[in-house]
């Protein structure tokens, strides 16, 4: 038997263990995987290839694992079939997988714990109380207590510990947070109660300790989910941007490489229709690039030796070898880099709404709580009374409406996202949006699809675009594109003609009996115009040339969507890389007034920053890498999910699809969650207006201030789910 | 009375089976993927190995 040594391999961080002594493990994120049919479809894809142990899908967190004999395959072959079958995969690209599924399973083991310990405790609490108004006799009645008390104590050592290292730590930092209440509460409850018990008093009170663990143990889950959730999320995301790249060996030998895992200096080989995956100089050929992630520009650049071109640009005509020059300080990436880090330290000072209530009622309930111990001392009650006093007015002002009601209140509005196609991507990004006032979009790509259309069709004859588009289908340039689209609204398909030739830069020609047919650039077709490049010209021998114009077509509800945001109260604007011209016909389209263009990364930053300082709140729209930085800056951002990988990166929610109306949508979902979060405190603020007095005075007990805090707790979550769907799946 | 001394420790030890299940479940991965179970309830296929 042979035992294959495990080789090395490219990919060194992505999640993978070694299974068997042959086998690895591999995890892959992958795109358009819906239902259980795509789920068989992939795991049947994976299988398919040749030396896969196992494959199985992950349909929630949209991931496949597969274990493979590293011999016979490897991560390439594996995404090739994915992507054969019509699924796009590629490596997980985390740093470290799973430091927060392992926070989420270790507040869920708690949360198990003490829900088992809360109801068995309760079971038996119910049988003391109503048998203490009965006949229950003195000795079952303590023996319960005692059973009540081996109960509680191992479990509030267990699940007690999120709380009790929070509050430690916060201790230690010498400052106040929520779980400083908590944890005195549930330590004095319990240690009080295991007082009582051993004295043999009627004052024991572990049920309501246990089950006040209980309760905010749900609500950390909650919280915890959510960002699990959005970091999961992020993470797939990430990785299926990065993509792959085609590497040249120094032996000439062609080899795929996932993006992430490129060395410095590195020959690609990029071929036409795919994206540049890093920063490089060009060595050989000659071709165009779309730049508009990078540059926000829609003119497509030619490029030849020695120019350098960016990740994320698309090459349209030629292949193109290139060197990668990534790690170079001094390219676009870097400098945008630099841009966004600064930016988003401005942003983390942002603090959660629950966080800034916890500031002024952590303080309010210790102060509660100390005067209702010092008032029954001082007018003569026992040291126990007092205690007794001050847990049920500590367990009543117990934040459960914070811990619980907000948590539950954003995963209702997260789901809701979800199912409408909006991916939220940061925990705290649903509370920034709803305080925004001012909706910034950036031009192309998000105000508009990004592609080009061709102006004028029904003016332009059938046969002149027919056959312009029989010559365009040729080449993958968004012009010809465009017009080969347009060609088709015509007749049905358009047959791509044979023997074209194509030019970078230039265009496209072919030889037939009549004479040359040409399209492309006016210099190309010998013709003089004083139009500037975004013009094509189609010229045959036989015949005056015709010349196509373009636009860069702007979504389908864009002036719809910017009319209702309008309505709402919001201010509107549009930043853009591009020229001045071409701004104002989209923002003129759209309906909006404040409009700049040729903005470089750092002069959007500029803007942001002024309003800003004037006290506005700016919900942030772009897609291009050179809108990273100001989506990093703006104080809620989202991107389309055709965005730059570094602006999915730093936006708060990505949005699919080709219309706009996600903007509007996340809007008002967030504004909702909002509205329920407060609603919500003001639930938990009219409770303890209610019962903080009636405590104080001494007229609840422990237990009844459980029951009540319990129930405000299930109201303030049954309100919650008022926001997930309803009817539809 | 007596019923209680046994009563009571079936009840817990029950409680605790309950708890041990899904223990065991979390760690087994069975919560890894809610939506996709459903999905495999309705495979026709025999599944892999």
């Amino acid at each position: 038997m042979t035992v294959h040594a495990p080789i090395t391999f490219r990919a060194q961080d992505a999640a993978q263990v070694t299974t068997e002594a042959s086998f690895k493990s591999l995890t892959l994120a992958v795109e358009n995987m819906h239902c259980g049919g795509c789920m068989r479809s992939v795991e049947r894809a994976a299988l398919g290839v040749a030396g896969v142990a196992s494959a199985r899908a992950n349909l929630s967190a949209q991931r496949v694992s597969v274990a493979y004999d590293p011999a016979r395959t490897g991560e390439p072959a594996l995404i090739e079939a994915l992507a054969r079958a019509g699924f796009p995969a590629a490596p997980m690209q985390s740093v470290k997988p799973g430091a927060e599924q392992a926070r989420q399973k270790y507040l869920l083991r708690r949360t198990a714990v003490a829900g088992f310990a809360a109801m068995n405790i309760m079971l038996i609490s119910v049988a003391v109380w109503s048998g203490a108004a009965s006949d229950m006799d003195l000795a079952l009645a303590t023996a319960f207590r005692w059973l009540s008390a081996l109960i509680a104590l191992p479990t509030v050592a267990y699940s007690g510990q999120p709380f009790f290292d929070s509050a430690l730590g916060a201790l230690k930092a010498r400052r106040l947070n929520m779980d400083v209440p908590i944890s005195l509460a549930i330590l004095l409850a319990t240690a009080m109660s295991l007082y009582q018990t051993i004295r043999g008093s009627e004052q024991v009170y572990f049920d309501a300790a246990v089950s006040l663990l209980f309760l905010l143990l749900v609500g950390r889950f909650l919280d915890e989910t959510l960002r699990v959730r959005a970091s999961s999320e992020a993470q797939n995301l990430l990785s299926l941007q990065s993509g792959m790249a085609t590497v040249i060996e120094a032996n000439g030998s062609h080899r795929l490489v996932p993006a992430h895992a490129l060395r410095l200096g590195d020959r690609l080989l990029v071929a036409a229709g795919e994206r540049v995956a890093a920063d490089g100089v060009v060595l050989k050929g000659r071709g165009q690039v779309d730049q508009s992630l990078i540059t926000g520009e829609t003119m497509p650049l030619t490029v030849a030796a020695g120019q350098e071109v960016y990740a994320g640009t698309l090459n349209l005509t030629q292949p193109l070898n290139i060197e990668v020059r990534a790690a170079d300080s001094a390219t676009l990436l870097a400098e945008i880099s630099r841009l966004m880090l600064a930016a988003e330290q401005g942003k983390a000072r942002y603090r959660r709404l629950a966080d800034r209530a916890a500031q002024v009622y952590a303080p309010a309930v210790h102060g509660l709580g100390l005067a209702t111990f010092l008032g029954w001392l001082a007018i003569g009650a026992s040291w126990q009374t007092a205690l007794t006093y001050a847990i049920a007015v500590l367990i009543i002002t117990c934040p459960c409406a914070l811990a619980l009601a907000v948590p539950a209140v954003q995963i209702a509005a997260a789901s809701r996202l979800f199912r409408r196609r909006i991916i939220v991507k940061a925990a705290d990004g649903l509370e920034r949006t709803a305080e925004t006032d001012m909706v910034v979009f950036d031009k192309t790509g998000t105000l508009t699809l990004g592609r080009p259309e061709l102006l004028g069709q029904d003016a332009i004859s059938g046969d002149v675009l027919i056959g312009a588009g029989r010559l365009a289908a040729a080449s993958k340039h968004p012009y010809a594109k465009a017009i080969v689209a347009a060609a088709e609204k015509r007749t049905r398909a358009v047959a791509p003609a044979s023997d074209v030739e194509e030019v970078p830069g230039l265009g496209l020609k072919r030889q037939l009996a009549q004479g040359e047919e040409r399209l492309g650039s006016a210099e190309w077709c010998g013709v003089h115009s004083d139009g500037d490049d975004s013009e094509v010209w189609y010229r045959r021998d036989w015949m005056t040339p015709v010349r196509f114009r373009f636009t860069d077509s702007v979504r389908t509800d864009a002036a719809e969507i910017a009319a209702t945001l309008k309505r709402q109260g919001f201010e509107l604007a549009l930043l853009s890389g591009d020229r001045q011209g071409v701004v104002d016909k989209v923002a003129d389209e759209v309906g909006i007034t404040t409009r700049l263009a040729g903005l470089r990364p750092a002069d959007k930053i500029a803007w942001l920053g002024a309003r800003a300082s004037e006290g506005r709140k700016v919900l942030m729209v772009g897609d291009g890498l050179n809108d990273a930085p100001a989506l990093a800056a703006a104080h809620a951002s989202m991107s389309p999910a055709s965005a730059a990988d570094i602006s999915q990166r730093a936006a708060d929610f990505v949005f699919q699809g080709e219309k706009l109306a996600p903007v509007v949508e996340a809007i008002a979902t967030a504004r909702r969650a909002r509205a329920m979060a407060l609603q919500n405190f003001a639930v938990a603020a009219i409770y303890n207006v209610v019962c903080v007095p009636l405590a104080m005075a001494g007229f609840v007990t422990p237990l009844i201030a459980a029951i009540v805090m319990s129930t405000s707790s299930i109201l303030v979550t049954a309100n919650a789910t008022r926001l997930a769907d309803r009817g539809s799946r | 009375m007596t019923a209680l001394a046994w009563l009571v420790p079936v009840a817990l030890f029950l409680g605790g089976l309950g708890l041990a299940a899904f223990m065991w479940a979390l760690r087994s991965g069975q919560f890894e993927d809610l939506e996709g179970a459903a999905y495999r309830a309705l495979e026709d296929d025999p599944p892999e190995q």
